[in-house]
């Protein structure tokens, strides 16, 4: 046995802990569920403690963590439920299935609530485009996405695309869905009711994807190409039969609780629904549905073949269940029913395969408090000083190397294969701020956006997840929409190291507090841990998803300019801060430095003064500065809007500083002339520095600091090289 | 006037073509599931988008067994309408309802973006509204939309006006840039001999709103009404 809980992933001391809580040894089927559930991916053991340190309360919550997503007020009785997930080891494995599949499996934690999926989202991490196998995964992973969504039916309207090194070998996809529901319909992913059955929909059960949580609990190497049976197969078209029916289903009133069988498929759903409802589960594994013959109990148990759920409709409504699976065409097998004993027993016809106590597999899971410990290259890294740095020669040839960068270029190359459009609410699509959606039926939108700069969480952790929480909040305000709430997908390398596990605290630490004082509790997420290749781990990266309301969609914004003689103003004030900035990552090559500050009360106070100046109407387009400072903000801006623009300001930086810093709470908004005096009154109440910097107009971008020219490019060479970078570094 | 949506399992623009055509255009309109076979009392019927059956064979070659496509093919050899949009063109193409065939776009990828479209033939059921050479902003969303006919077809076609939007630029030039998928000779929507079927991969039901960015979609479903209230002539 001692070899067996090893091959299995569990450690000797969790080996015995399974024997003492069991009351003896356990056979191979109940050691394969404990190594499914005890993994880190199922368990969160080593993230648990920490991730109770998040704000996750508010008078917007209905439903926190905890279960398959999380839900948002969003008034008229309608709620939202989201929930941000990651699939990074399958899809460094095999990219195109495992995005898809990644998609698959957040749409029915979204949909198992019974919220109408009306969005996804990507935040997608890969290394340099240089190299022909990121080349590979980049195009296997956005053409998984985009086969998934666009044939399930919903929208891909926003998200992401960083390129780094780190990510060379451990991309991260990271999926996040948006659903709609009113408050009567929200289900949640409870088995309760004595007697009631357990209904096994959907798909058949295979062979595919077993042990698929322990791989994602492992560090990536070249044996994980072995892993590849690992990885399952996506079928979307029958996920949008599912879809259909599981909505149906839920309306039909039939219906206690519902899960998806994501990870660790039938154990981990059953379990997991089984703790919530403090009840116990007799289920025949010889009654499940199966594609292949001579699956032995454990293989059905861990199975991860993908459209799958595990259903408890109420006892005598298996008619209803069945009338309407049958009209989709789906199968439906009663496998089992409710008890009270709290206890998982899993049949093989008339033999006891496995008697486990549910809570034995989910609460009574080890939890781990490894040691922390500051890494040793923050130092040397956060000692170099760019004020060192020599003025650039052409100020004008640094912002279009800027805009060639991957990770600043559009992304158009990506999301032209994605359908934003399906389901006609998509008002401002992928590429601006945040993209908005609107409420058929009523004149609200919902604003939505992915954002982490994973280099200032290298650089520091605390202040980069910070800023993570803060710039999402930023971009839904900067599209006129208040913030309501987080889902976050915390990616880290392996968490046994205290280097790691050090990033891991800080980070949340630095988003807890961002999400304390701007009111985004986290409602949902997701911890990914063990991305590391060969002993390199990837950049920490604590992407942040955020929801938020556009109250009036009249009042909705955008990024681009819009009209000759409009004004630009700046929100926020730029600092010398061009520590973990694009501009020394691209142009110095040098990911180092200090990371910008972020001061939160100005942060709040950047945001409400926005948000107050889009509803009043002043505000005509805003974007905040983010990567590549000022400059490419104002460019985009410009090349969005197909229009010129000519900035002056006056400075004590450095040409260089006060182009290209990536100082925070910064907006860049234009309004109408005859506008400006209503903009300084919001301006002046919330106390933020409000300068105007130029003049949107031209064909032009042209930037003037302290009396010199330093920056004139025309807008359709910007243009093009800014659209076209992408798609060059394939070709 | 009275709309009937066909929704085959795998449709997903069923509820935009019913939202469009109910709330925007205010007309009545009901789905009509893939195993119905009685469309009696319908003026109209829409194929909508999706991907019927995953589109897991050759795109439509398994909804166009599907029961309710006897009765559309009666509906149309009656002269009833039809549209076809995207998904909904595929199948029609399969049915033998309209001339022509579909293959992978050039590029190999799904291509979302707006598409521009020209005007050849407004003296149709579905374009009377509009102006020969009025160019529509229409999106398009496929990954196989590349119509494709024999030279002799397309000769055929266009003596016969059956050709009714051409992918151009937004000033109306028909040139291969502003085709988005490899189509023959830019062609983005055709109708059958008769004038009473018409399939088209844009999506008129994505741009009838403002909200949206456009209403030029709306012209097509003003057509079909305007035509039918005229009493199924043109004005």
């Amino acid at each position: 046995m001692a070899k067996l809980f090893q091959e299995m992933g569990l450690l000797a001391s969790e080996y015995e802990k399974i024997v003492k809580l069991m009351g003896r040894e356990p056979n191979y089927t109940e050691l394969s569920m404990f190594s499914v559930m005890w993994s880190e991916h199922c368990s969160y053991k080593h993230s648990r403690p920490v991730l109770g340190t998040f704000p996750t309360t508010g008078p917007q919550v209905l439903q926190g963590p905890g279960e398959n997503a999380g839900v948002v007020d969003i008034g008229d009785n309608q709620a939202v439920a989201f929930k941000i997930e990651s699939h990074n080891h399958p899809s460094a494995i095999e990219p195109f299935q495992g995005a898809a599949t990644g998609v698959g499996g957040i749409i029915r934690d979204v949909f198992t609530m019974g919220a109408r999926p009306i969005a996804l989202l990507n935040s997608l991490r890969f290394g340099s485009l240089d190299n022909d196998r990121v080349k590979y995964l980049f195009d296997g992973v956005v053409s998984g996405i985009s086969w998934y969504g666009n044939c399930i039916g919903i929208p891909t309207v926003a998200g992401e695309v960083y390129f780094n090194d780190s990510y060379a070998g451990n991309p991260l996809v990271n999926a996040m869905c948006v659903g709609l529901l009113n408050h009567d319909e929200l289900k949640k992913g409870v088995a309760s009711g004595i007697g009631n059955p357990v209904m096994v929909i959907g798909a058949r059960t295979g062979r595919d994807g077993i042990h698929g949580a322990t791989f994602a609990s492992e560090e990536l190497s070249d044996k994980s190409e072995e892993k590849r049976p690992s990885v399952q197969v996506g079928d979307p078209f029958m996920e949008k039969l599912l879809l259909e029916a599981c909505l149906e289903l839920i309306r039909s009133g039939a219906v206690i609780g519902m899960q998806d069988m994501g990870a660790a498929g039938l154990i981990s759903s059953s379990c997991e629904m089984a703790t919530r409802g403090g009840s116990g589960m007799v289920m025949d594994v010889a009654e499940v549905p199966r594609r292949e013959e001579g699956m032995e109990p454990y293989e059905v148990l861990l199975s991860e073949s993908q459209e799958r759920m595990l259903v408890i409709p109420r006892k005598g409504k298996e008619q209803i269940v069945e009338e309407i699976f049958n009209k989709w065409g789906l199968e439906a097998a009663v496998i089992g029913h409710v008890t009270d004993d709290g206890m998982l027993t899993i049949m093989e016809g008339d033999k006891i395969a496995a008697q486990v106590p549910a809570t034995a597999l989910t609460e009574e899971c080890p939890v781990y408090r490894p040691e922390a410990k500051e890494p040793e290259y923050l130092s040397r890294v956060n000692a170099f000083s760019p004020e060192d740095l020599p003025l650039p020669k052409d100020c004008s040839e640094v912002l279009l190397s800027l805009l060639a960068s991957p990770s600043i270029a559009s992304k158009e190359w990506v999301y032209r294969q994605y359908d934003y459009m399906v389901r006609t609410n998509t008002v401002i699509g992928p590429g601006s701020d945040a993209a908005i959606l609107r409420v058929k039926g009523t004149n609200k939108g919902i604003a939505v956006t992915t954002d982490c700069n994973s280099l200032y969480c290298y650089l520091d952790p605390f202040t980069g997840g910070a800023i993570a929480v803060a710039e999402a909040a930023r971009n839904l305000v900067c599209s006129g929409a208040k913030p309501l709430a987080v889902t976050d997908c915390l990616n880290f390398g392996n968490p046994e190291k205290p280097e790691i596990y050090w990033q891991f605290k800080e980070a949340v630490a630095g988003m807890s507090e961002a999400c304390k004082r701007l009111s985004t509790p986290v409602v949902s997420g997701n911890v990914s841990f063990y991305n590391e290749t060969n002993g390199g781990s990837v950049y920490p990266t604590p992407v942040v998803g955020m929801v938020g309301l556009v109250e009036d969609l009249n009042h909705r914004c955008s990024m681009d300019f819009k009209e000759e003689g409009h004004l630009m103003f700046l929100l926020g004030q730029t600092k010398s801060e061009l520590g973990g900035s694009q501009y020394l990552s691209v142009i110095h090559g040098k990911d180092m430095g200090k990371t910008p500050s972020l001061d939160l009360d100005t942060e709040a106070a950047v945001q409400e003064c926005c948000l107050e100046a889009i509803k009043k109407g002043i505000v005509v387009s805003a974007h905040d500065c983010a990567e590549g400072g000022l400059a490419v903000a104002a460019a985009e801006s410009a090349i969005s809007g197909g229009i010129g623009c000519s900035v002056n300001i006056n400075t004590e930086l450095a040409s260089h500083e006060l182009l290209f810093s990536e100082s925070q709470s910064r907006i860049i908004i234009t309004v109408a002339p005859k506008d400006v005096e209503k903009l300084m009154t919001t301006a002046n109440k919330f106390g933020v520095i409000c300068e105007e910097i130029g003049t949107v107009g031209g064909s032009t971008i042209e930037m003037t600091v302290s009396e010199k020219l330093q920056i004139s490019v025309s807008l359709e060479i910007a243009a093009s090289t800014w659209r076209e970078a992408i798609a060059c570094k394939l070709t | 006037m009275k709309f009937g949506v066909v929704v085959f399992p795998g449709s997903n623009c069923d509820t935009d073509v019913k939202y469009a055509i109910e709330t925007v255009l205010k007309q009545p309109v009901d789905y009509l599931w893939h195993q119905e076979g009685d469309i009696a009392g319908y003026d109209c019927l829409v194929l909508p988008g999706g991907f019927s059956f995953g589109d897991y064979l050759r795109i439509g070659a398994i909804a166009r067994f599907s029961p309710i496509m006897k009765s559309v093919e009666q509906f149309a050899g009656n002269g009833g309408l039809v549209v076809g949009i995207c998904n909904g063109f595929q199948i029609l193409l399969e049915a033998g309802l309209l001339p022509g065939a579909m293959k992978m776009n050039d590029s190999l990828q799904f291509r979302c973006q707006d598409a521009y479209l020209k005007v050849e033939n407004n003296e149709t059921a579905f374009t009377n509204k509009m102006m020969p050479g009025n160019i529509l902003r229409v999106p398009v969303a496929h990954g196989e939309g590349n119509y494709y006919a024999d030279e002799s077809m397309v000769a055929e076609l266009e003596r016969n006006g059956q050709i009714v939007f051409r992918y151009s630029s937004s000033k109306g030039a028909v040139v291969p840039e502003a085709n988005p998928n490899g189509s023959t000779a830019n062609i983005a929507g055709v109708i059958n001999k008769e004038g009473n079927v018409l399939g088209m991969m844009p999506h008129p039901e994505r741009c009838a709103e403002t909200l949206l960015g456009g209403e030029d979609g709306k012209l097509i479903f003003e057509s079909i009404i305007d035509w039918h209230q005229g009493g199924g002539k043109l004005g």
